[in-house]
């Protein structure tokens, strides 16, 4: 027998039905695993715009998208600005030659923070087994935890979605399924205020009549590769065996034909940590000198180095990310000998590595992270060669304690005051 | 040009100029080598701008002239013909290919004209002296181990090697260091190396180096200048460019006061290093040493596997000092210890200080390592 949930007044139903028989309700949740499953992938909707509207009831009807000014990007577009064609990560200019009517808010992590943090306790509440995977994202395990919880973990995510809702004031949407890869793309399949479920056995056939380009971990140019194979919907990669993933798509194959048929043997570990730390900037005009480059990238550095403090994280290597005008995307990254929390250094190395690539291509965003991420104790304790950084660490200090007193603008480096204004 | 070459001295030529062409393969030609044979005697050359390798193979010539060929394709070919065969090369000129042949083999390889071979000039040399190999390769093996791989520092990126004054008039020094650790070697200083100047040696010449010194027995002849330096090993002439910077100020870094002197064998020090450090897969994981009177104890933890750890007594270590928490990465203890023949030296300073680490019976060295916390 079908099992069936109402997610509005969380009745267990006799089975599939338009709306609950209890509270008249029309989300009824129905499938032959619900009640088995218990990897949950949890995602909110819209989170930044959800905040903002949360916040202020009058934009609730309105297109709004968070981003930087008018050469900014857009961090997260709310689902009415989202019917226009407006997405995250689209430069600010065309989301508002395609939503003009939009109200474009700063965004204010200070506030996304703190409601992710409560929506976190409230997972906490659920399992101990919670990943976060980003500040609106998170897999959770439930297995084992009915008898705690005396209902099914699908019962326990309704009720779970239902307080966020209220206790936060934002929607969340969830995917059920066996694993991690499959309630991931469960979670995309129905938001927002979603719940989708994957069960175990019709897997294989769900995905198969999907895009390749659907399958999380396969981008675009990934899909291309495959279009060019032959192989553009999942189906086409089950068919193959194995062996003949490997031959016909290289050392990957395997994992891919396993992703495809909807495996994935991925535990959910909550002490898994942060693996990089990072800061950019979209330009006002594109950029291709080291001169109008280089004083963006200090204040990038020093971005990072607060950053890292925040999270008591250091820098083990530094890593520069560049974005042509034609919108090609440049990493490149070099490892520390020591790390370091110095702004001085984290901008000296990235600096060696953006010389290399001034080569008058222009530049419309440039990007530095800390990775691989060290503990802050390790940080600048200096070497046998190098007997300056003591130094840089009590001016450094100094120079934090002003700020504390006296805000961000009391103090400046000289090459911050005389480099003009740039936007971080 | 064309010559008859035996298959061995064919092999140990080609071995030495393959490993200093270049890998990465971005100008075709510096991926050859360029076969000359001139007034009958038969040399190759290979170089990759940084390193130049001159070698006289012995040959039976019969026509001279020149060509360049793949260095490791013809390497791999000579490495697979049998063993004893004589080899023949027959280079016609021009642009024709290069004909080798050995018994019922024969291959015929694409060749580059000579005139692209790029010539690196050694300039002036005007310092030269010459110092015996068993010396050289002792100084290489103890300084090597520290030289940084760290591209920002290049100036750390290979041997320092200078006049110093030691501790009974002037010596021949080779310094490297990472920052980690440091090692330092004295030689006795060479007639004519008085007024060379302080130059770093770059890591890969140290290592080409060190393979022709491998079973050399004589002496070697070094000629230098600000910018070339040039190594005469038997048959072979390796001529680099230097590095261009400062080495630091390395005397200051070296600890004098270090009085907590601990004595122990190597072999039982390096083995216990090995067995306590095998519990951590991630090598930056320090071994703490707990040092008490005429006892040691080495520890090691991994957050992932559990705990580890080994005691040396009063019939291994002999310390009288104070006691004393300390802790090293694994690794740089058993690079030191590696270059040490029976008992190792630790003076410490307390558990935070650089310290100093020698061979009991040979002051010619001498190791800093800095701590980890532990």
């Amino acid at each position: 027998m079908m099992a069936a949930l109402c997610r509005d007044c969380l009745a267990i139903l006799p089975g599939p039905a338009p709306s609950c028989g209890q509270c008249g309700g029309r989300r009824v949740l129905a499938h032959d695993e619900l009640f088995d499953l218990a990897i949950a992938h949890v995602d909110c909707d819209a989170f930044f715009a959800s905040v903002e509207k949360r916040d202020r009831p009058e934009l609730a009807t309105r297109p709004v998208i968070i981003g930087g000014g008018v050469r900014g990007v857009v961090s997260t577009a709310c689902y009415i600005a989202r019917l226009s064609g407006v997405h995250s990560a689209m430069p600010m200019f065309k989301a508002l030659k395609a939503c003009p009517q939009a109200v474009v808010i700063r965004p204010d992590f200070a506030k996304y923070t703190d409601a992710a943090r409560r929506i976190r306790a409230l997972m906490g509440a659920l399992t101990p087994l919670v990943q976060p995977l980003s500040i609106d994202e998170a897999v959770l395990d439930l297995s084992g935890t009915a008898a705690l919880h005396r209902a099914p973990p699908a019962v326990v995510l309704a009720r779970f979605a239902l307080a966020v809702e209220r206790e936060v004031g934002v929607s969340i949407s969830i995917g059920l399924a066996p694993n991690r890869l499959l309630a991931k793309m469960a979670a995309g399949w129905d938001k927002p205020r979603g719940f989708a479920v994957i069960g175990a056995a019709e897997a294989p056939s769900r995905l198969a009549p999907l895009a390749v380009g659907e399958l999380p971990g396969v981008g675009p140019a990934q899909a291309r590769r495959l279009a060019g194979l032959g192989l553009t919907r999942v189906g086409q990669i089950q068919a193959l065996d194995p062996r003949g993933a490997l031959a016909r798509l290289g050392p990957d194959g395997p994992a891919l034909l396993a992703r495809a048929l909807g495996q994935d043997a991925r535990r959910v570990d909550p002490t898994r940590e942060t693996k990089s730390v990072s800061a950019e900037t979209t330009f006002a005009a594109d950029l291709n000198d080291a001169a109008t480059l280089e004083p963006a990238l200090w204040h990038l550095a020093e971005k990072l180095a607060r950053r890292l403090r925040e999270q008591e994280l250091a820098a083990g290597g530094v890593v520069l990310k560049l974005k042509t005008a034609a919108f090609a995307l440049r990493t490149r990254s070099q490892r520390l000998a020591n790390p370091t929390l110095l702004p001085d250094l984290i901008f000296e190395t990235a600096r060696g590595l953006l010389a290399r690539e001034i080569d008058g291509t222009y530049f419309r965003l440039i990007g530095i992270g800390a990775a691989p991420l060290r503990p802050a104790e390790e940080a600048d304790r200096g070497d046998l060669v190098d007997r300056d950084t003591a130094k840089l660490v009590a001016a450094q200090g100094a120079i934090d304690r002003l700020r504390a007193r006296f805000g961000a603008g009391a103090i400046a480096k000289g090459r911050t005051i005389f480099s003009g204004s740039t936007k971080t | 040009m064309k010559f008859q070459a035996d298959r061995a001295s064919l092999l140990k030529a080609l071995a030495h100029v393959q490993s200093v062409v270049e890998k990465r393969n971005t100008i075709p030609i510096l991926a050859n080598v360029m076969i000359a044979v001139r007034e009958g005697k038969l040399t190759l050359t290979a170089t990759d701008m940084e390193i130049a390798v001159v070698e006289d193979v012995a040959a039976t010539t019969s026509r001279n002239g020149a060509c360049t060929a793949p260095a490791a394709t013809l390497y791999e070919i000579v490495r697979k013909l049998p063993e004893g065969a004589p080899i023949e090369l027959d280079h016609p000129g021009g642009d024709a290919q290069l004909a080798l042949r050995a018994g019922r083999y024969a291959t015929k390889l694409v060749v580059l004209p000579t005139e692209d071979f790029p010539a690196m000039t050694a300039g002036s040399l005007p310092h030269r002296f010459d110092i015996p190999a068993a010396q050289l390769r002792g100084l290489i093996d103890r300084t090597r181990f520290a030289i940084s791989t760290e591209e920002t520092r290049y100036y750390l990126n290979g041997i320092y090697l200078h006049v110093a004054e030691g501790e009974d008039g002037k010596v021949l020094r080779g310094v490297a260091t990472d920052g980690h650790r440091l090692a330092r070697v004295e030689l006795p200083l060479p007639e004519g190396a008085g007024g060379m100047p302080g130059v770093i040696v770059p890591r890969k010449t140290v290592a080409e180096l060190r393979k022709l010194l491998e079973e050399m027995v004589g002496t070697v002849a070094v000629a230098l200048s600000d910018t070339r330096i040039q190594f005469q090993v038997d048959a072979v002439l390796l001529t680099s460019k230097l590095i261009d910077g400062t080495f630091p100020e390395y005397e200051r870094v070296i600890p004098r006061g270090n009085d907590k002197v601990m004595r122990v064998g190597r072999e039982d020090f390096s083995a216990a290093v090995a067995r306590v450090a095998a519990i951590s897969a991630e090598r930056s994981r320090p071994v703490k040493l707990t040092l008490d009177r005429n006892l040691l104890v080495l520890s090691a933890a991994s957050a992932e596997q559990g705990t580890a750890s080994e005691e040396l007594d009063g019939e291994r270590v002999h310390y009288t000092a104070t006691p004393l928490e300390i802790g090293f990465q694994a690794r740089y203890l058993n690079d030191i210890t590696d270059q040490i023949e029976n008992e190792v030296e630790f003076c410490f300073a307390d558990g935070a200080s650089p310290t100093v680490v020698r061979d009991a019976a040979d002051t010619s060295a001498l190791y800093v390592l800095m701590p980890m916390r532990v």
